[in-house]
């Protein structure tokens, strides 16, 4: 049997509940640790305890660590999802199951290996009864551990991190895990053909999720104040602010130069933040569709009152119940269009983790010269799953705090301002702060009825003049954007735009459309709106533009369409939504559906072979 | 450019922070001929002016209703946020972080805070926000043309609407069981009252709940409805006539008074509010008895008015926060962004 080295998928099927995140982060981090490109994804139900959960790993050599649509490895470990996790495994795969469970085993083509988890942990006088569950998890990593030749060192690694260097749980648990891997060591025949062999592609790497990088993000960006209201899948993102403020701004005096308070539901959040905004504090939000359904409202007058403010929406499915834990993109055209009237809203689309931590602090710099709310655009699997990631980069441009009058500013034009009157020709006007002691630095602050000079009105002129400006500024605007990232290919004759979490998913779709169709695919990924010139530039470029997004009705398309009507005969939508993180697979499949419904005919023969993997030892895609 | 400039040139009245009565005005009210909530304005600038607080120092707010225009007549020199409907108080909680060293004054009303802003109305309480927040109670809904608020009386008949089928909710009750910790309640038709209930309630460090029962003279003035001119001067039973007494000026007309009748409140700021009972010695500082006495007046379909309850024992927001001396609106990047070695730190607790 030919090996394969270091390029496949293990997904682990548990009990929500039951403790297995610690083990399938050892799993994942001991991988890293050895050099070799991985992803994790935690597939999540709502719930507390009982319902099955998955956690899904890739491995490749190649840094294509989108998630794989297909089981190579599959550990099994969940009675009530046994037969459904056997039928999942690829022809060939292996299955690794905890052997109290007795189900029928109906496949013959996959190699079959039980692990005797309670009984190895029962055997452990070191495990207290009341851990035997949680430990027995590490069972089945030294099992697998062993079948696919990890390292122990990395193991340990991983273990240490997680118990923050505490020894008796690590002793504990890599007990446990030693225990499984010298059963397996003697009891199990290597009867498939995946093996883990260290590789150097993640030195000078960290990992770490979007959520937690998000708020350091922020906190590097001067962040005063955060209101917010608990949600999955975004409460890791103000549990950060908590957990890293404390440390990262501590002072000798003991004093605190932030706040971060939980707000009694979604409207007071943002309705705080937006108070803290307008008197001139780094403010923030972070929520998720449901909750930024509620701060609708807030977010309209942020926009009129021009108050400087950041959303984080950590994008799930919704409302309701159902699959609140399922990522998405989902969120996109509300976020575009939020709140009453007229409006135009600044979206900023981070795509991996680092760049989470890059619009942390991007994104008060934006809102403050704007004066307007920025909306920050992540999404589940971004934002809870652990990503490798390029170290955080501290920011290279001092804090743009935009156009405040302090007192000294007032007495030189002696009083002269208007808070809504656009001086400078780019929409944007002057502010002052509550506490400038000048007797004329206040102003009154409203939704829409107000002139130049902040004083009620309800004369349509006024109102008209008011809203004109506000176009002007938001189209200006477009030169605080981040720039797309561009990942272009040799000969290409098409075009891929997307945005957000999907980009390791693309990149791999692209490299097998064009190695394995003949479709060479230009492929840009838009960091923000409003568009920038280069998007333009891009969409202009092509016969065919292909937008993948995540979500039904092709969002993204449609916002182009409305900004870009001149290209709409040329930009195909391929959306596809199941709340599952973006695999190659749908993107290559979609994007050839709608190659082949417009006719578009292939330049180099399409070749035969699988088309899930690319086998193929070609250059690794590099991020950026 | 704002209409009130420093008045130029002496004149003849003027506080000790320099400023005439003036410098505390705002534009002409656009409401109702008559109606109480002008009478209040007019009491918020005599009180802001005779404690000499200077306008600068101050951040108004309102949400939306009849009420919340109000805040444009009065303190132009104030920075103010007219937010959304029944909204103020988290508007006014994330403002007051800018700098906590000013005050809030918030002027909401019935419609603002006991249906649409309940929820955020029984928050601002329980975190102890540092403003006094005005609800200007008429038991009907104004700007929309005289629907029943959740204060209007039970059996109330309006014009369109018919016979109110619902019973009440009490402002000054939902503010003490969600540990308001100054609650009051007055009469827009006893404006030295209001006066003297507004100076206290300046100079009160936390939430300062103030529900004025301010006729609507156009939808809701009948003679025999709760929120009338009519009823309230017949009603009104004040608890105790209060003055407020400014930090350090002697106290000398209350001396005359007779011991056991005059309860005094020391505040924060070293002034007193002085209390003299009308009838039996009430304890404002009680709690338990705070809610009795509301319970007994609507009971008796009294209109209490007077200091229902104080503690100045409880911490405000910002001060359970534990900010640092300079406002946090003051403070530059080299107080909030992390050293550049910090990144390295952080980048070492990632895995």
């Amino acid at each position: 049997m030919n090996k394969i080295v270091n390029d496949f998928s293990i997904t682990v099927g548990t009990k929500n509940g039951s403790g297995s995140s610690t083990a399938n982060n050892t799993i994942l981090r001991s991988i890293f640790k050895m050099g070799i490109p991985v992803s994790g994804k935690n597939l999540f139900p709502s719930n507390i305890q009982g319902l099955p959960t998955w956690y899904t790993i890739r491995v490749n050599k190649d840094g294509f660590i989108a998630r794989q649509d297909t089981n190579d490895i599959v550990i099994a470990i969940n009675p009530d999802s046994f037969g459904r996790d056997l039928a999942s495994v690829t022809p060939g795969g292996a299955f690794f199951y905890s052997d109290d469970i007795k189900q029928p085993i109906t496949r013959v083509d996959v190699s079959i290996y039980p692990m005797p988890i309670k009984s190895i942990v029962k055997n452990d006088p070191n495990v207290p009864n009341d851990f035997r569950d949680l430990v027995g998890n590490m069972v089945y990593v030294g099992v697998l551990a062993q079948m696919i030749g990890m390292d122990m060192d990395t193991i340990l690694a991983a273990l240490t991190f997680h118990f923050k260097g505490k020894q008796k749980p690590i002793d504990m648990n890599f007990n446990a895990l030693k225990a499984g891997a010298d059963w397996a060591k003697t009891n199990l025949e290597k009867k498939d053909p995946f093996y883990l062999e260290p590789m150097n592609k993640t030195d000078g790497l960290i990992m770490a999720d979007g959520n937690t990088a998000a708020a350091i993000g922020s906190i590097f960006g001067g962040v005063q104040f955060a209101g917010w209201y608990p949600i999955t899948p975004a409460t890791s993102l103000a549990e950060g602010l908590n957990d890293f403020l404390p440390v990262l701004r501590k002072r000798e005096d003991g004093k605190h130069t932030y706040a971060v308070v939980q707000a009694e539901d979604e409207l007071a959040a943002l309705g705080m933040a937006i108070g803290a905004g307008w008197a001139g504090l780094r403010a923030m939000t972070s929520t998720s569709g449901p909750g930024l359904s509620l701060m609708t409202e807030f977010a309209g007058l942020g926009y009129y009152a021009e108050v400087p403010v950041v959303i984080w929406d950590v994008q799930r499915i919704g409302p309701s119940t159902g699959l609140p834990t399922r990522t998405s993109q989902g969120d996109l055209s509300f976020t575009y269009f939020i709140g009453h009237g007229d409006s135009h809203s600044i979206i900023l689309l981070p795509g991996d983790v680092g760049e989470c931590f890059d619009f942390g602090w991007q994104s008060f710099d934006i809102a403050e010269r704007v004066q307007t709310p920025v909306f920050v655009l992540s999404d589940l699997d971004m934002g809870m799953n652990q990503w490798m990631s390029k170290p955080f980069q501290y920011p290279e441009v001092p804090m743009d705090r935009g156009k405040i009058l302090y007192e000294k500013d007032l007495e030189e034009i002696k009083g002269n301002w208007g808070r809504y009157l656009d001086k400078d020709g780019d929409g944007i006007p002057y502010r002052t702060l509550p506490g400038n002691k000048h007797p004329m630095s206040a102003y009154f602050t409203r939704g829409t009825g107000h002139d130049e000079y902040a004083k009620y009105t309800e004369d349509s002129g006024a109102y008209i003049r008011n809203m004109e400006r506000l176009k002007v500024k938001y189209y200006k605007a477009a030169k605080y954007m981040p720039k797309p990232v561009f990942h272009p290919v040799k000969g290409a004759t098409v075009g891929i735009l997307a945005y957000g979490s999907t980009e390791n998913a693309i990149l791999e779709a692209q490299y097998q459309l064009g190695n394995e169709h003949g479709i060479k695919a230009d492929f840009m990924r838009v960091r923000a709106i409003p568009f920038t010139e280069e998007v333009t530039n891009f969409l202009e470029k092509y016969d065919q533009i292909f937008i993948v997004e995540m979500n039904r009705d092709g969002q993204m398309h449609q916002i182009l369409l409305t900004e870009y009507p001149q290209f709409a005969g040329k930009m195909k939508s391929v959306a596809h939504h199941d709340g599952l993180p973006a695999s190659a697979t749908w993107v290559r499949e979609g994007i050839l559906a709608k190659h082949k419904a417009e006719g578009g005919k292939p330049k180099a023969a399409t070749k035969k072979k699988t088309a899930a993997k690319p086998k193929s030892s070609a250059t690794a895609k590099k991020k950026k | 450019m704002t209409e009130t400039l420093p008045m130029a040139g002496a004149t003849a009245n003027v506080n000790l922070a320099g400023l005439s009565k003036n410098d505390y005005r705002g534009a002409p009210s656009t409401l109702c001929q008559g109606c109480g909530h002008n009478s209040i304005s007019n009491q918020i600038i005599a009180a802001l002016y005779e404690m000499n607080t200077v306008p600068e120092d101050v951040m108004k707010f309102s949400g939306i209703g009849c009420s919340s225009k109000s805040p444009t007549y009065f303190l132009n020199r104030t920075f103010g946020f007219n937010s959304l409907h029944g909204r103020m108080p988290s508007i006014a909680t994330g403002a007051l972080f800018g700098n906590a060293q000013m005050k809030g004054i918030g002027v909401s009303g019935d419609g603002d805070s006991a249906s649409i802003g309940m929820g955020q109305f029984k928050h601002i309480m329980r975190r102890n926000v540092n403003m006094v927040y005005i609800v200007e109670n008429n038991g009907v809904y104004g700007l929309t043309k005289g629907q029943f608020s959740a204060t209007a009386e039970k059996g109330l008949q309006l014009k369109k609407q018919g016979e109110n089928p619902y019973m009440p909710v009490d402002i000054c009750m939902e503010a003490l069981v969600s540990n308001a910790t100054f609650v009051a309640r007055s009469f827009a038709g006893n404006p030295k009252q209001v006066k003297e209930i507004l100076k206290a309630a300046l100079a009160h460090e936390g939430i300062a709940v103030l529900d004025i029962i301010s006729p609507c003279v156009t939808f809701n003035n009948q003679e025999n409805a709760f929120h009338s001119y009519a009823w309230g001067k017949d009603h009104e039973e004040p608890l105790h006539e209060i003055s407020y007494i400014a930090p350090r000026s002697e106290i000398i007309l209350e001396r005359e008074m007779e011991e056991g009748e005059i309860r005094e409140v020391d505040m924060h700021d070293g002034s007193t509010i002085i209390l003299k009972n009308l009838e039996k010695g009430y304890d404002p500082t009680n709690r338990y008895e705070a809610l009795r006495v509301m319970e007994e007046a609507q009971r008796n379909n009294w209109l209490v008015t007077g200091l229902l309850y104080i503690n100045t024992t409880k911490p405000t927001l910002t001060s359970i926060y534990d900010l640092v001396e300079t406002p946090l609106n003051r403070l530059t990047e080299a107080d909030l962004r992390p050293a550049r070695s910090a990144i390295d730190k952080v980048n070492a607790l990632m895995f």
